[in-house]
């Protein structure tokens, strides 16, 4: 008996929606029963895991905090990776725009203005940008593997960040931690009331504000626009969009200052937020996570925004579950990893059709 | 003399995971496939050679273990990107990914626990030369291991029917089914080949280079052996010289460290993976040196129609 | 023992199409015998099951009288029975013992091997090197090798899929010789092709397949080339033929010593590649594949800029510099040889399929930089309403099409603008006989609007059919256009094989 996959006439869109909820499935499956090889009781770990985190007020507020990175990055990652783009060191652009938005608050600590505010945010972005432009022009200019530059920078631009925050921008009354001064004021994210204290009360700071209008506007470009026809038609076919007359260069520009800029928001969000200072250890793997998130996003900005919340549960289920059920923490990168497994297996059915063949020549279709 | 002995002798430590990993890559490549997920399958294998090792107390049980570890992974990859045709790029992503998160789950007992160590051999009158002795007769068993495996690779790949159908099946996958090959199968073995080398790379980490477990001691090592494939233009022999070329410009970097020329500790260590984007630039531009060998299916999904 | 071997009743199904339909036939030692019929009558499908890479639905093949189960390519070999492809299964960066080596059961001994090529390719006239790198030699080399590939296994039965599609004619009359000198051996030979004077003038037997099922089996030495090509076709095909034009008219489309660098190890220099295309003419430039063709369709598209903007001049104005969207601006159109993936993108709609080509000189298409879907979908009605594109939904995915019907649509997708300058590679390559007509038809008729047509075939019978003047391209030299009625089918094998090619600062002798 063997597995056989047979090419469908065209894409089946069916399976296109079903493949992220069945990998989901899958994945809680998997999940349950490495609960219950830990000798758990699979259902309560799963709830604990997965649904708690929706049940009280505060751990929904958190969810927002966790998604918006997410969202901001994979919403950029899955434009890229459509057009074919590897751009896999956001977790390092992500850092790269947390040191140069950073620099404003340790340079003028006295500044206290919506510039300020504006100022952090803007050179986020662009220390994002920068980073991401590296591997670009190497692309571009010596046709180097993006995925190797990308990653690497990731390494060289969080030895930097520990450099500084141990010497140059060290808090001088910061009892030798590495840690820059504590940002506050203008130097952090104002927080809006989305939900009256009678119904929450619910906060969400001006990152995840930001996170709602980039996915929107990416999801504009994507549907509407010739770019996002560009950027499409370089994905699945490189030969045609020449044809068509679009630059891949200028492609591979587009996609690493899109989705590096987004990745070096998201990093000066969380330094302006949740962190609230420049430290080794800003993210928890934001900018590598994101990149399931694009793919369980089915690539799409809107996809990237539900996915993003998808795996913020996952971040907030295995801190309750370290707390309730005393397993690691760490469980929670191993989902995400079996997530993303299932999820590109399940992708191979929208193209694919799975036939199971035994011996002697007997077919069972397996429809999907 | 002694330091330049202990220097020598570092490097070549430093430089055995590398050429571990990639030796194992590049056979992968040149079978067709991509497999970026060397380094989760390096951190599956330190993790599960250091526990095996520490529960049985036999060094040689950790090797093995993490040999068996790095088989599973890829043929983890192997179903994915050669059964369910799946994105090579994407899910070489997830394998690091998924292996990274496993080891840190696994290896969550093992932080701060004392490691066995694979002992350097010892060859009476052989080893007692100095210098000479050490360098050449004192290695570990892994040291001459991933030798072999480099001369054994560059020898099936290059005087033998199966090294042909290796290199057939990475030069055109249409041709090779077209002769009545198994294109899937010949991917399997080899996928699972850089499999085991890999894990086996990650287990000289926990058993010889710091025998201990630490989270993320991979630190980059699977990225830099698939950039070294590269640099080498899919040649097992250049492949060993650039990996100990790599353990150099390390262990340089360590030893400036300790001599304290006043350069930032930090951006001496991020020196490898400096270099490693150089070396990139300094190969990937020159298309001549890349392209004569670049396996022509390296990445592209196979179907066969029936 | 009579047949060497017997399909009895073969039916091969895929999903819902029946590729071959209750096929009945019989080959004996020693004939050589044609598989004739058009693209999708399933003379490949029935091949690849004789050869073990498919297997059939229902029916069964007899090998010596005694049923078999051919299960494998390597089974095949195993009976006796080789293969050469039409696309070769041959590997670029190996060398020609190497590609040899990897054909034959066992382990290998090089030495042995190379003295063993060297036996046969001299015995049957196909001069090879073993030491040779594959991406190195001619289209006719590399044949050779998957000739004596098959020879060196001393087969029963030798399968031939149009194999003079990639030659010169004088390439073709030499395989010819060996194939004669193989049947006379007793080796059998299914010889694949559409090409009715070589089937007549080689073949003791011909079986013609249409739709799947086998509609006659004749002796092609007794029959007319036309007679032929109605059993295969099923009724008279409307032949097109251009009525010829003097050559006067504007420029339209001029390549004026137009040079361009390979861009890679297996690539083609241009060389000097000038010629002009006037209003109102079609000139058609003949050549084997792999000469130059699709490096020139890239520069004169402008999918590769040029150098000089002097060596590509549209209706008066250089524009070697200018990228292909500037080109169609202009008024130029362009279709190259690979439908999917290079003129459409497989995964998408035609609708959107529409917009590829046409986003920067339509207003109606995309405005201020933003997709006007309603506008793509109004466009691609019209081009499938007016071009008979035939499809399953309403406006499908462009894999979803047949190559006929795609191609039909990528033509109609420029032809709608009416281009004043158009350019295509390969216009009925892989089409069916009715669509090839429209097309070809389609082409005179836009040339004979006044505008010039450029067209780069492989296919001479097509050259014949639509050109007014015709150049020929060999190792990325482009001869000078010779009027279409001056011309022999010698003659231009002649310059295909190369004797208008420039070499050392000399002309060589003109054919």
């Amino acid at each position: 008996m063997r597995l056989v996959l047979e090419k469908r006439g065209e894409r089946s869109h069916r399976m296109a929606l079903l493949s992220p909820l069945i990998a989901i499935a899958l994945t809680l499956i998997t999940g349950g029963i490495i609960f219950a090889l830990k000798g758990l009781n699979p259902f309560a770990a799963l709830y604990v895991y997965f649904v708690e985190p929706l049940t009280t007020s505060w751990s929904i507020e958190q969810l927002f905090i966790k998604a918006t990175p997410l969202a901001l990055i994979g919403a950029g990652l899955g434009v890229s990776y459509l057009a074919n783009v590897w751009n896999i060191g956001a977790e390092g652009q992500l850092t790269a725009g947390a040191i140069l938005g950073s620099a404003i608050p340790v340079f003028f600590p006295e500044m206290q203005t919506l510039l300020t505010l504006l100022l952090m945010l803007g050179l986020g972005v662009i220390g994002g940008m920068v980073f991401a432009a590296i591997p670009a022009f190497l692309k571009n200019r010596f046709s180097a593997n993006e995925i190797l530059t990308s990653l690497m920078l990731v390494y060289v631009v969080q030895l930097i960040l520990d450099w500084l925050v141990r010497g140059p921008w060290r808090d001088p009354k910061g009892y030798n931690f590495p840690k820059t001064i504590s940002f506050s004021g203008w130097q952090t994210l104002p927080s809006f009331e989305v939900l009256p204290p009678s119904m929450g009360p619910l906060y969400v700071n001006l990152g995840a504000v930001l996170a709602v209008l980039v996915v929107v506007a990416l999801a504009f470009m994507m549907g509407r626009t010739l770019k996002g026809f560009e950027l499409r038609v370089q994905g699945v076919a490189p030969r045609a969009g020449r044809f068509a007359g679009f630059s891949r260069e200028k492609t591979v520009w587009f996609c690493f200052l899109l989705s590096g800029g987004l990745a070096g928001l998201a990093g000066i969000c969380e330094v302006m937020s949740t962190v609230g200072q420049l430290q080794p250890g800003i993210s928890p793997g934001y900018g590598f996570t994101a990149i399931i998130v694009a793919f369980l996003g089915r690539l799409n900005p809107v996809g990237a925004l539900v996915a993003a919340f998808a795996l913020a549960i996952s971040y907030l289920g295995g801190e309750s579950a370290q707390v309730a059920l005393g397993i690691s923490d760490k469980t929670a990168r191993v989902f995400q990893g079996i997530l993303l497994f299932y999820i590109l297996a399940c992708d191979s059915l929208i193209l694919y059709r799975l036939r199971i063949t035994g011996l002697g020549g007997k077919v069972a279709e397996g429809r999907a | 003399m002694n330091e330049l002995l202990s220097i020598v002798l570092t490097i070549i430590t430093a430089a055995t995971p590398l050429l571990l990993a990639s030796i194992g890559e590049l056979v992968v490549e040149r079978s067709g496939v991509l497999n970026l997920g060397v380094e989760g399958m390096m951190a599956v294998g330190a993790v599960c050679g250091f526990g095996a090792a520490l529960m049985t107390g036999s060094p040689l049980v950790g090797v093995l273990a993490a040999i068996a570890a790095g088989v599973i992974l890829s043929m983890l990859f192997g179903f994915l990107t050669l059964t369910m045709v799946s994105n090579q790029v994407a899910t070489g992503l997830a394998l690091t990914l998924l292996g990274l998160g496993l080891a840190g789950m696994i290896g969550e007992g093992f932080v701060g626990q004392p490691g066995v160590k694979l002992e350097k051999i010892s060859i009476p009158g052989l080893t007692g030369i100095p210098f000479i002795g050490p360098v050449l007769f004192g290695q570990d068993l892994l040291v001459y291991v991933s030798l072999i495996i480099v001369a054994a690779t560059s020898y099936v790949l290059f005087r033998t029917k199966t090294g042909l159908i290796i290199r057939a099946v990475g030069d055109s996958h249409q041709s090779a089914h077209a002769l009545g090959y198994s294109v899937i199968g010949v991917r399997y073995l080899c996928v699972m080949f850089g499999g085991a080398c890999s894990g086996l790379a990650g287990g000289y980490l926990s058993l010889v280079y710091t025998p201990q477990w630490v989270e993320n001691m991979t630190a980059g090592r699977g990225w830099i052996a698939l950039a070294l494939v590269v640099f080498a233009s899919w040649l097992p022999w250049r492949l060993a010289i650039g990996a100990y070329l790599f353990g150099t410009i390390t262990i340089l970097g360590f030893s400036l460290q300790a001599v304290g020329i006043g350069i930032p500790s930090q951006l001496l260590s991020s020196l490898p993976y400096v270099v490693t984007i150089l070396a990139l630039v300094v190969i990937s531009g020159n298309r001549a040196l890349t392209r004569a060998n670049t396996p022509a299916c390296l990445g592209q999904p196979f179907v066969p129609d029936r | 023992m009579e047949y060497l071997l017997e399909a009895l009743d073969v039916t091969k199904i895929f999903g819902t199409l029946k590729a071959n339909d209750g096929v009945t036939l019989q080959v004996k030692p020693g004939e050589i015998h044609a598989f004739l019929g058009e693209n999708g009558a399933g003379k490949s499908t029935l091949v690849k099951m004789i050869y073990g890479a498919l297997q059939p639905t229902a029916g069964e093949f007899r090998w010596m009288g005694k049923t078999v189960t051919i299960a494998s390519p390597a089974a095949a070999r195993r009976l006796g029975i080789g293969m050469v492809f039409q696309h070769f299964s041959l590997f670029d960066a190996l060398s020609v013992a190497e590609n040899i080596a990897l054909a034959m059961p066992g382990t290998f001994d090089m030495k042995k091997l190379s003295g063993r090529i060297a036996r046969v390719s001299k015995e049957y006239g196909l001069p090879l090197e073993p030491t040779a790198i594959v991406a190195d030699l001619s289209v006719g080399e590399r044949q050779r090798i998957e000739i004596v590939r098959c020879l060196l296994q001393e087969p029963k039965l030798l399968i031939m899929d149009e194999p003079t599609a990639v030659l010169t004619p004088q390439e073709a009359d030499q395989l010819f010789l060996t194939l004669a000198r193989l049947a006379k051996e007793g080796c059998a030979v299914i010889y694949i092709s559409h090409r009715l004077e070589e089937v007549k003038r080689l073949c003791h037997n011909a079986t013609i397949l249409r739709h799947g099922k086998v509609v006659a089996n004749v002796d092609p030495t007794k029959e007319t080339a036309s007679s032929l090509a109605k059993l295969m076709v099923g009724g008279d095909i409307h032949v097109v033929r251009a009525a010829r034009k003097d050559g006067k008219g504007d420029v339209r489309l001029k390549l004026d010593h137009l040079k361009l660098q390979a861009d890679g190890p297996f690539a083609v220099e241009l060389k000097n590649v000038t010629l002009d295309v006037k209003a109102g003419e079609v000139v058609a430039i003949a050549g084997v594949a792999g000469n130059g063709q699709s490096e020139l369709f890239d520069a004169v598209s402008g999918e590769r800029a040029l150098a000089k903007d002097s060596m590509l001049v549209i209706d008066g104005k250089p524009m070697g510099h200018d990228g292909v969207n500037a080109r169609r601006n202009a008024g130029a159109a362009f279709v190259p040889e690979e439908r999917l993936g290079h003129g459409a993108v497989p995964g998408f709609r035609l609708s959107e399929n529409v917009i590829l080509t046409r986003h920067s000189s339509d207003q109606k298409l995309v405005k201020s930089g933003m997709v006007q879907k309603g506008g793509a979908a109004g466009v691609s009605e019209r081009v499938i309403k007016e071009y008979d594109v035939r499809k399953g939904k309403p406006d499908p995915e462009a894999r979803a099409l047949s190559g006929g019907n795609l191609q039909k649509f990528v033509m109609g997708r420029e032809l709608d603008r009416k281009p004043g300058v158009l350019v295509v590679n390969q216009p009925t390559w892989g089409v069916d006989a009715g669509a090839s007509a429209t097309i070809r038809q389609a082409i005179i008729d836009l040339a004979r609007q006044g505008s010039a047509v450029l067209v780069i075939s492989q296919d001479l019978d097509e050259i014949f059919e639509v050109a007014d003047r015709i150049a020929v391209i060999s190792r990325g030299q482009l001869s000078e256009a010779f009027p279409a009625g001056d011309l022999s089918a010698e003659k231009i094998g002649l310059l295909m094989a190369g004797s208008h090619e420039v070499r050392e600062g000399h002309h060589a002798a003109r054919a």
